[in-house]
């Protein structure tokens, strides 16, 4: 991509996200675009911004078309509200596919530039399946690529002289015969499982957890495209921990102090009874507005040095700004990343720190 | 030759060079007649990003052209579109290539592109426009690019935005008619040297004076005469002025910077008006030549499966809208066929008998002249009215729709001649975009400015009117107000920097309702 043009939509880009003040956003409309995907119409997002300008209203308005149909049919389905113009979108239904979570994830890894995870140890068993995305000259009839070996007949009998307009045989010859290739990819075997933690005491809002719900989501995301099997584990911490399901860990207000240790020692006791490191990839992550009862501290330092970091791919401390909290827990924790491949720690101060936040966590791939 | 001013490779291949001269032979074999093009090719990549700039790789940052690269790419990227061909209206015309397009389509494009560059020689609706456009660009994006280091880019952007809200409100003949005087009205030292109006005399001897002059008459002829000075000198602009951007360029109280970003806007609006005039001939021009020289000069026997492949993709029927590739090339082999065996003119036309006019051929032979005639002093407009005919209508198979209130849905209206012809001139006449004057710039003797929707029978997008007129008031700086009509009443719109109202109007205090302005 040019430099110029990078800029322009990066603008662009961020007009639509929000990230910049701007009157444009009342303009922006999420459009689509229809794209095939096998044999399926899909639905590929195209968010555009229409500069506001005179413009005739729909009332007795029209055009002019070509094809078949009767005064009175339908050109486009009965619709709801103002918006699309005639003749945009095809006749017919339109599966509604969004993306997979495997396709968001590699957008989410081009974006960001993150490497990929490569799973540790013997506990990952790899193995390949094929695709078929190529074509070749060789393979067995079965694989025969129909439509371009009759195109390729067909120039090659044109352009010999024995094809005939009245007669259109067309026979293709062992030249013309053009057969799926595939490649293989390797498919990962290996399992992984993510504990989130989060402190649920009276100082975290819930603009703090929808960050963090945020950001797991998207954590989520890019490691499951990594592994086979994802399992989660949710803890909730005030001075007191209790795992929870997904559910409750978003919505829970907790008052009360704050004891960080509680939380990463049932971290590691789940870790210890089920899901042993040898057979397990281990991430941790745990959200925080740094604010800890001062005694607890040293107690958090060391449960997370001798006995959760050996056994983790990857522990990631996050700390959203509180109105109300300190923050000081960082600067703690901070001081044990040097050496440590596999400890990160972020900042996330707002919503629009969350990428930025999840590429610090993400940008290791371990 | 590359582009000096742009970071890319684009050096035509040797093979490109052989086949461009080769297909330039050609097109001036037939007559075609252009300024020197210069081929350079481009990775899809550069492609979409020239592509999104409308063609101008130098052009003015704004974020507009980073939305329409994003449709671009991904489009191309999911392999819904690409991009054959990019041709500039300028001495030398440039075009792109893609460079991973097959030979048989770098033909074609190359055919293609003589065709547009013929076109934009020779059509008169061109011959206004800046054949240095290249240059002037470039020279635009410093300008604008100064102006943002100078005064922060979100200042410039958010100005650009209000300009391009309104860069549509242009009046494309303009260029052609001279509709007023180089002086302006305004100026008062010219004004002040007129004469009081005076009733026409005839001569006289004194004792028939009475008769052959009478006082009476005179008198009201005299006052008429004041009565019209008045009004003339009260009205500001003089006639309703289409070009509303020039209008605010003259008379708004806008920066030194914000008035060059405006005229920057307006130029190039005037640059591309006349594409967008004849989008429907050009495109059948560039076609029809494409065709005609594929298929009787430049094509291989082994590429004639992918020359069709791409010709028939490219002029498909559309079933919602016309597609200008598929109208254009049809109406332009209409006519050559028509002028070929006479079918034209008084006695064709009244023949009854119909028979003796299925068999017409007048063997005239006149076909390929006409058709370079037509391309030389029509625009779409006048092409289509002149030689659209019902036979043409019918063979296309040709409908008008309509949208239909209840179903919040369009449904075809009819295979009417008439009302195919109608619906079709009607989206082309003012690009299918109402019309838009200043009336008046000291409205209310308030200084506030008041334009005026010419109403047709179709409203406007009513809360796109308010955000445009608010975007006007931004450059005003006083109130602005728009006549128009909402839900079949005359409505007056008003914007004054803080809030919008609208009132109705009585017919009796609207009397500019009736007055001159045409509408199509």
């Amino acid at each position: 991509m040019g430099q110029k043009i990078e800029r322009d939509y990066q603008r662009f880009r961020k007009i639509v996200r929000g990230k910049v003040k701007s009157s444009l956003s009342k303009y922006i409309t999420r459009g689509e675009m229809i794209g095939k995907k096998g044999n399926d119409l899909v639905s590929i997002p195209l968010p555009q911004i229409e500069i506001p300008q005179f413009r005739y209203g729909r009332k007795g308005t029209g055009g002019v078309g070509q094809g078949e149909g009767q005064p009175g049919q339908a050109l486009t389905p009965p619709q709801e509200g103002d918006g699309a113009k005639a003749g945009d979108q095809p006749g017919g239904h339109i599966l509604e596919v969004e993306l997979t979570l495997q396709e968001l994830a590699e957008i989410l890894g081009e974006e960001l530039a993150l490497p990929r995870i490569t799973p540790k140890g013997r506990k990952n068993i790899v193995t390949t399946r094929e695709r078929y995305t190529g074509i070749r000259q060789a393979g067995p009839e079965s694989l025969r690529h129909f439509k371009r070996t009759f195109k390729r007949a067909l120039r090659r009998q044109i352009a010999s002289g024995t094809y005939s307009p009245e007669e259109p045989v067309v026979i293709p010859i062992r030249e013309d015969k053009q057969y799926r290739s595939w490649k293989e990819v390797p498919l990962p075997q290996s399992v992984a499982c993510i504990m989130y933690m989060m402190d649920v005491s009276g100082s975290m809002t819930d603009e703090q957890k929808e960050i963090v719900r945020i950001e797991a989501f998207w954590i989520d995301t890019w490691i499951k495209a990594h592994y086979k099997g994802v399992e989660r584990v949710y803890i909730i911490h005030d001075a007191v921990a209790q795992e929870v399901d997904e559910h409750t860990f978003y919505h829970t207000r907790e008052s009360g102090g704050t004891k960080i240790s509680s939380a990463y020692d049932l971290c590691d006791k789940i870790i210890q009874k089920r899901y042993p490191p040898d057979d397990w990839n281990i991430y941790a992550f745990h959200f925080s507005d740094g604010d800890n009862w001062g005694d607890d501290i040293p107690t958090c330092l060391e449960i997370l040095q001798e006995r959760l970091l050996p056994k983790l791919n990857l522990f990631g401390y996050g700390q959203v700004e509180s109105p109300y909290g300190s923050g000081e827990f960082l600067d703690y924790i901070k001081d044990l990343t040097d050496g440590r491949e596999n400890l990160v720690v972020s900042r996330i101060p707002d919503r629009e720190h969350i990428l930025q936040s999840i590429k610090e966590f993400l940008k290791t791939g371990r | 030759m590359s582009l000096a001013h742009t970071p890319y490779d684009t050096t035509l291949p040797p093979d490109l060079r052989a086949l461009q001269k080769e297909i330039e032979g050609y097109a001036r074999e037939f007559g075609l007649d252009f300024f020197e093009t210069i081929f350079e090719v481009l990775d899809a990549d550069d492609l979409n990003e020239v592509a999104a700039y409308g063609g101008f790789p130098t052009r003015y940052p704004h974020w507009s052209f980073g939305m329409a690269y994003e449709e671009l790419k991904k489009s191309y990227d999911y392999g819904l579109s690409k991009i054959y061909e990019m041709v500039i209206n300028n001495d030398p015309c440039y075009a792109y290539l893609m460079r991973c397009n097959h030979v048989v389509d770098q033909k074609l494009v190359m055919a293609h592109v003589y065709g547009h560059c013929d076109f934009f020689k020779n059509n008169q609706f061109f011959a206004h426009t800046n054949r240095k456009m290249m240059d002037e660009m470039a020279n635009h994006g410093n300008r604008i690019r100064r102006y943002a280091e100078k005064y922060g880019e979100d200042e410039i952007e958010r100005f650009l935005d209000i300009c391009l809200s309104i860069d549509d409100l242009i009046d494309v003949h303009s260029v052609a008619i001279k509709r007023r005087d180089e002086v302006s009205r305004y100026d008062f030292s010219v004004e002040k040297e007129e004469d009081e109006p005076r009733a026409t005399r005839f001569k006289s001897k004194s004792y028939m004076d009475e008769y052959l002059n009478p006082p009476e008459l005179l008198k009201a002829e005299e006052e008429e005469r004041r009565r019209l000075k008045e009004q003339l000198s009260k009205n500001f602009p003089e006639r309703p002025e289409k070009d509303v951007l020039l209008f605010l360029i003259e008379h708004a109280p806008l920066k030194g910077w914000q008035r060059d970003v405006l005229s920057i806007v307006r130029d190039e609006a005037y640059y591309f008006a006349p594409q967008a005039m004849t989008k429907i001939m050009n495109e059948g021009w560039a076609s029809y030549w494409h065709s005609t020289i594929m298929t009787t000069k430049a094509l291989h026997p082994s590429e004639v499966v992918d020359y069709c492949d791409h010709h028939c993709g490219t002029m498909a029927p559309y079933r919602g809208r016309i597609n200008p590739y598929k109208l254009g090339i049809e109406l332009f082999r209409d006519i050559e066929y028509r002028w070929n065996t006479g079918r034209f003119g008084k006695e064709y036309e009244e023949c009854d008998d119909l028979e003796a006019k299925r068999t017409w051929d007048k063997k005239l032979g006149l076909g390929r002249q006409k058709i370079f005639e037509v391309r030389r002093i029509h625009n779409d407009i006048t092409f289509i009215d002149t030689f659209l005919t019902p036979e043409f209508c019918q063979e296309q198979n040709y409908f008008s729709y309509v949208f239909n209130e209840q179903g919040q849905n369009y449904v075809i209206e009819s295979r009417d001649f008439q009302k195919i012809k109608e619906r079709l001139l009607f989206g082309l006449t003012n690009f299918g975009k109402p019309w838009i004057y200043v009336v008046d710039g000291n409205y209310r003797n308030r200084g506030e400015l008041l334009l005026r929707h010419e109403y047709n029978g179709i409203e406007l997008k009513l809360d796109r009117a308010k955000d445009v007129l608010a975007n006007i008031q931004y450059i005003w700086s006083r109130p602005v107000h728009l006549q128009t009509v909402v839900e079949n009443k005359p409505t007056l719109l008003t914007y004054d920097g803080t809030e919008h109202s609208s009132k109705a109007l009585g017919d009796s205090d609207d009397p500019r309702k009736h007055s001159a302005a045409k509408v199509r």
